[in-house]
């Protein structure tokens, strides 16, 4: 499959998983998110209710025992002391301070006979001598034996209540009257009046305050509650207000289910908390979506280049692979077609010898043609001599068998494979220097293989310059060591290639042009014969390849 | 100086017949033939100095297979493989098997003629040495030797 082809299914690979993982990875989070929120919500409404449930309650307990209080300290004194004692200004103006000492909330405290008429008076009005016979409350008081009013303006145009406790003497019923202080009451109802939206206030069973709501209405003002959504107890209702805000109502029946207490909140105004935590969860949920995101696509990205680098790097390999097989399948065509030319121009080779003895005598040299003939079996012998080179070139290996397996002379190899790569060089106009220190000692080494070495460098150097350059072929002998340097005037190599060049498979040539392995196997042999070869080199400086070798003296000479 | 007797078996006829007309018209005494058993049934009749011989001779046995046949007919005969076809593998049986030496075809006759100088004169000296081992055993104990004849 080609590069290309495989490069759109990884792209399309990479767009579904992306979305897989973005789905499998965000779904969930929202939906975590949404139930965490609703189970929260929930539980922080219920929260909300039970406090303004307990809120509601805990005042209406306050005014129980407020009312509860100063009915008794009345009923108290009722039984405790004689209408007769008690009709005397003087004495009853010396209990009302008593009182006052003792307790507040009372304004004024009077004593009333059974007929209505207002016998003494202890406070800051002056209502003694009143009566008040025909009045509603006198009559209920005297039925029922204690009363605590509405709230009414009565005589002295003032929202209050009263609190009575009927007495009796000498069988005629008589009653003690105090006045409750309106503002300490107001007071009292106004402590559960809490937030920005909080409200508290008591209305009686005609929906008539009785004390002043914080917001909308007044004292003796028609409240708008619906009075049929509070039952037995205290209950909480939902109730949406007219600019659009819901807000929570709490309400109790108190005194004997006369007054209702009614507690508002807005909703908003409680849930200022929630609203934070759904805000911060949002955030989170965000930036959640987004880490996931980024990650899924930077992961992604990651995976796919890496993936498409590794399958270009096998597609290269491949190739590579391809064209080291079309290279040894070459090599070996070459060396069959050498070996096969051999065997016929070694008959030129003779024949032209043969040639050359005849003419040699002396009747041929009389002949007329005899220096055209001589010229031509020059020739011939010369061209046998060119091609005979050029097979035993190609043939590489079988040259040694020419000469002793462990002799080598460093100069004389350099020389040859500079010969192969003369025509080469030259027609890309390089010009190929040499500087060789002249008797150089002959060492044991392996000499086939040292051609192959110099001609992988030498070609390198060539293809690196490319054309219209030089290179420099130099020999030297350094302690122990012949030093072998090739260097040429190309490009260079840079530092991170610097590092991979003897690695095999690791080529800069085009596709097809280099098989990555010539400096590998020449590292490998240079390595085996006991050498080192290292590469150096600067950008736009060109490189130099140095070989060294140890300087071993052939066994037999 | 002995006479120079030489062998040359290659199955190329145009190759054989050129190098034995080069060498007999060096007054070298050369003889050709064109396969490892002409040459072997040739060496059971008649003494020779140096043998060139070729390792690829398609149809018979091979220049590997004469040479180990020709040493143990003539042991101290010298042999001078000659191919087209070189291998690692084969140099080194010849070597082994006791080669003067291995050469690549073509190659120069002046060489060729240099090389097989050199043979010569390895096997004049082998030759001397037998021979005056011989005739120092004949010194010193002539019963010996004439109980052997």
């Amino acid at each position: 499959m080609a590069f290309y082809q495989r490069k759109f299914i990884y792209k399309n690979l990479k767009r579904k998983i992306t979305t897989i993982i973005l789905c499998v990875a965000i779904f969930p989070l929202i939906f975590l998110g949404e139930t965490i929120y609703y189970r929260f919500a929930k539980t922080y409404e219920e929260k909300i209710e039970d406090q303004i449930k307990y809120r509601t309650r805990s005042l209406s307990d306050a005014v129980e025992v407020f009312l509860r209080e100063r009915t008794a300290i009345l009923a108290t004194i009722v039984d405790t002391r004689s209408f007769d004692d008690l009709k005397q200004q003087e004495n009853l103006a010396r209990m009302f301070k008593v009182i006052s000492r003792r307790t507040d909330g009372l304004i004024d405290l009077g004593v009333i006979d059974s007929a209505g008429q207002h016998l003494a008076y202890s406070g800051p009005y002056n209502l003694k001598g009143l009566k008040y016979f025909q009045q509603a409350w006198f009559n209920e008081v005297m039925t029922k034996g204690k009363y605590i009013s509405n709230v009414y303006m009565g005589y002295r145009q003032l929202p209050h209540f009263v609190i009575a406790v009927r007495g009796y003497s000498n069988g005629r019923g008589w009653i003690l009257r105090a006045t409750v202080d309106s503002d300490i009451f107001n007071q009292l109802v106004r402590t559960a009046q809490t937030g920005m939206s909080g409200d508290a206030y008591i209305i009686n069973k005609n929906g008539i305050y009785q004390t002043a709501p914080r917001f909308s209405g007044k004292i003796l003002g028609k409240s708008n509650i619906p009075l049929t959504l509070f039952g037995q107890g205290t209950t909480v209702a939902e109730k949406i207000k007219a600019n659009g805000k819901a807000k929570h109502v709490a309400g109790t029946w108190l005194k004997n289910n006369e007054w209702l207490l009614v507690i508002t909140q807005d909703v908003g105004d409680e849930k200022g908390g929630l609203l934070t935590t759904r805000n911060t969860e949002i955030i989170i949920i965000v930036f959640g979506c987004l880490a996931i995101i980024m990650t899924t696509f930077f992961a992604m990205r990651m995976i796919f280049n890496h993936l498409e680098e590794v399958d270009k790097g096998i597609s290269e390999l491949n190739d590579q692979l391809i064209q080291s097989d079309k290279m040894a399948a070459l090599g070996k065509m070459a060396t069959g077609i050498a070996h096969e030319i051999n065997n016929p121009l070694a008959i030129i080779g003779e024949k032209a010898g043969w040639m050359r003895d005849l003419l040699d005598e002396e009747k041929f040299q009389e002949s007329e043609n005899f220096k055209e003939y001589e010229q031509s079996v020059d020739k011939i012998e010369e061209h046998v001599e060119r091609a005979r080179k050029i097979t035993h070139n190609m043939l590489g290996f079988a040259r040694r068998m020419e000469h002793r397996l462990d002799d080598v002379d460093i100069n004389n190899v350099l020389n040859q494979t500079l010969e192969l790569l003369q025509s080469h060089a030259q027609t890309s106009n390089i010009k190929i220097s040499k500087d060789f220190q002249s008797e150089l000692p002959i060492i044991a080494s392996d000499q086939s293989q040292l051609q192959q070495v110099f001609l992988n460098l030498i070609n390198n150097a060539i293809d690196a310059v490319e054309k219209d350059g030089l290179i420099e072929v130099k020999t030297r002998k350094k302690d122990s060591q012949i030093v072998v340097a090739i260097k040429d005037n190309g490009p260079g190599i840079d530092e991170e290639h610097l590092k991979k060049v003897f690695d095999p498979f690791f080529t800069t040539k085009e596709t097809g042009k280099g098989t990555g392995l010539g400096l590998s196997v020449s590292y490998n042999i240079i390595k085996k014969l006991g050498g080192i070869i290292k590469a150096e080199s600067k950008l736009s400086e060109g490189a130099v390849f140095s070989i060294k070798l140890p300087i071993k003296i052939p066994d037999k000479k | 100086m002995d006479m120079f007797r030489i062998l040359v078996v290659d199955d190329e006829v145009d190759f054989l017949e050129t190098i034995v007309n080069r060498l007999k018209k060096r007054k070298l005494f050369a003889t050709g033939v064109t396969s490892g058993e002409e040459a072997l049934t040739l060496l059971k009749e008649q003494l020779f100095d140096v043998i060139i011989l070729d390792i690829k001779m398609p149809g018979g046995m091979d220049g590997i297979e004469a040479l180990r046949e020709i040493k143990k007919i003539q042991p101290l005969v010298e042999v001078i493989l000659l191919t087209g076809h070189a291998s690692v593998e084969t140099s080194i049986e010849g070597m082994k098997l006791g080669a003067f030496d291995y050469c690549l075809k073509p190659i120069k006759f002046e060489d060729l003629l240099q090389k097989m100088a050199a043979a010569f004169g390895k096997k004049s000296t082998h030759d001397k040495k037998i021979r005056d081992a011989k005739i120092q055993e004949l010194i010193r104990y002539p019963s010996k030797v004439f109980d052997q004849d």
